[in-house]
C-alpha cells in the first residue's frame, strides 16, 4: 500500500505511465483470454466427438483382435505381426495458436485403396485379425487427428489458466495498487501546496504587521 | 516438416495389433519400465506416445510433465473391453480447467 511511496512528481510520473501500460496490458490480456476460449471451445467439441468415435471403434478392433488371439494363439499372432504391412508415415509441423505452438499431424501414409493389404499370409491367420487390421488401419488417421487436437486442448488450456491468472492479477492486484499510489502522491502534493501557501500568507501577514 | 515416429506402450496382448499398422510397439507393465520407456522416447524424438489406459494410470505424474511440451503428444487408448474413461476425464478436466466450470458435458 501507499506507505513506502514517495511523494514526489517524478514518482506520480512512473506511476502514471506504469498505469498506463497495466491497462493496455489488461485490455489486451483480456482479449486474448476470450479469443483463447473461443478457440478452446471449437477444439474440446471437436476433441470429445473424436474421442468417443475413437474409443468406439478401438474397443471393436480389440474385441477382434482378443478373438484373434484366442484362435491363433500367442505364438502365431506374433509371429503374423512381426513384419509391419506399412510405415505409418505422416508429417508433423508446428501450428500457432494463440501464441501457442500446438502440433500438427497430417496422414500421409495408406489411402482407401490400400487398407486392405495385411502383412501376412492369410493360410495360418484368424479372419478376425484381418478384419481388426484393416479396421486400425481405416481408422488411423482419426487416431493421429485426435492426438493432434487433444494436445492442442491440453497446451491451450494450460495457456488460457496462465492468461486469467495474469489477467486478474492485473485486475485485481497491481492497478488497483497503483490508483491508491497515485492518489496518495496527489493528495500528498496538494497538502504540501496548501502548506506552503498558508506558510507564504502567514509571512505576508508578519510582514505587513 | 519431417517425419517421426509413434510409439504404443502397453501389455502385449493389447498393444500388439498396432504393429501391423506399422508404430513401434513397447511392452511394459511396471511402472517404473513404463516411466522410463516414456522419457526415453521422448528423447528419442517420436511424435505420439499412444498408451493404453491401464498403464497410463501408474504413471500420470510422467504424463503430465510431458503435457504443456509441444511434443511428445501422450494420449491415452482404451484397451481390453472397456474404456476406464481415462481419456473423457482428461478432457474434461481440461475444459474445467480453461473455462472455471465444466460446460461441455452439461449441455447434451
Amino acid at each position: 500500500m501507499a506507505t513506502n511511496i514517495n511523494p514526489t512528481r517524478m514518482e506520480l510520473t512512473r506511476l502514471k505511465n506504469r498505469l498506463a501500460t497495466a491497462v493496455r496490458g489488461h485490455k489486451l490480456l483480456k482479449d486474448k483470454r476470450d479469443e483463447m476460449v473461443r478457440q478452446f471451445m471449437i477444439y474440446i467439441r471437436r476433441n470429445n466427438d473424436l474421442r468417443q468415435k475413437m474409443e468406439a471403434h478401438l474397443l471393436a478392433v480389440s474385441k477382434n483382435f482378443s478373438k484373434a488371439r484366442a484362435e491363433m494363439g500367442y505364438l502365431s499372432m506374433s509371429e503374423a505381426l512381426l513384419y509391419p504391412a506399412r510405415s505409418a508415415e505422416f508429417e508433423v509441423g508446428e501450428k500457432n495458436v494463440m501464441s501457442v505452438d500446438v502440433p500438427t499431424i497430417t496422414y500421409t501414409g495408406a489411402t482407401e485403396e490400400d487398407t486392405t493389404e495385411v502383412p501376412y499370409s492369410f493360410a495360418f491367420t484368424s479372419s478376425y485379425l484381418d478384419s481388426s487390421v484393416m479396421d486400425l488401419t481405416k481408422y488411423l488417421p482419426e487416431l493421429l487427428e485426435l492426438a493432434e487436437v487433444e494436445k492442442t486442448c491440453n497446451m491451450l488450456a494450460d495457456e488460457i489458466e496462465k492468461t486469467r491468472r495474469r489477467v486478474n492479477a492485473l485486475e485485481y492486484v497491481m492497478i488497483p495498487e497503483m490508483q491508491t499510489n497515485i492518489k496518495f502522491i496527489t493528495m500528498k502534493l496538494a497538502e504540501n501546496d496548501r502548506a506552503s501557501t498558508v506558510r507564504l500568507m502567514k509571512a505576508k501577514e508578519m510582514m505587513n504587521k | 516438416m519431417e517425419k517421426r515416429k509413434i510409439a504404443v506402450i502397453g501389455d502385449p496382448s493389447s498393444v500388439m495389433i498396432y504393429k501391423a499398422v506399422g508404430f513401434d510397439v513397447f511392452y511394459e507393465t511396471e511402472k517404473a519400465q513404463i516411466e522410463q520407456r516414456i522419457h526415453k522416447l521422448a528423447e528419442g524424438g517420436y511424435v505420439i506416445i499412444y498408451i493404453t489406459e491401464t498403464a497410463a494410470q501408474l504413471v500420470q505424474e510422467v504424463i503430465n510433465m510431458y503435457a504443456t511440451a509441444t511434443f511428445p503428444a501422450i494420449i491415452p487408448i482404451p484397451a481390453g473391453t472397456k474404456s476406464l474413461g481415462l481419456g473423457m476425464k482428461r478432457i474434461k478436466s481440461n475444459v474445467e480447467k480453461a473455462v472455471g466450470a465444466d460446460i461441455l458435458f452439461k449441455e447434451g
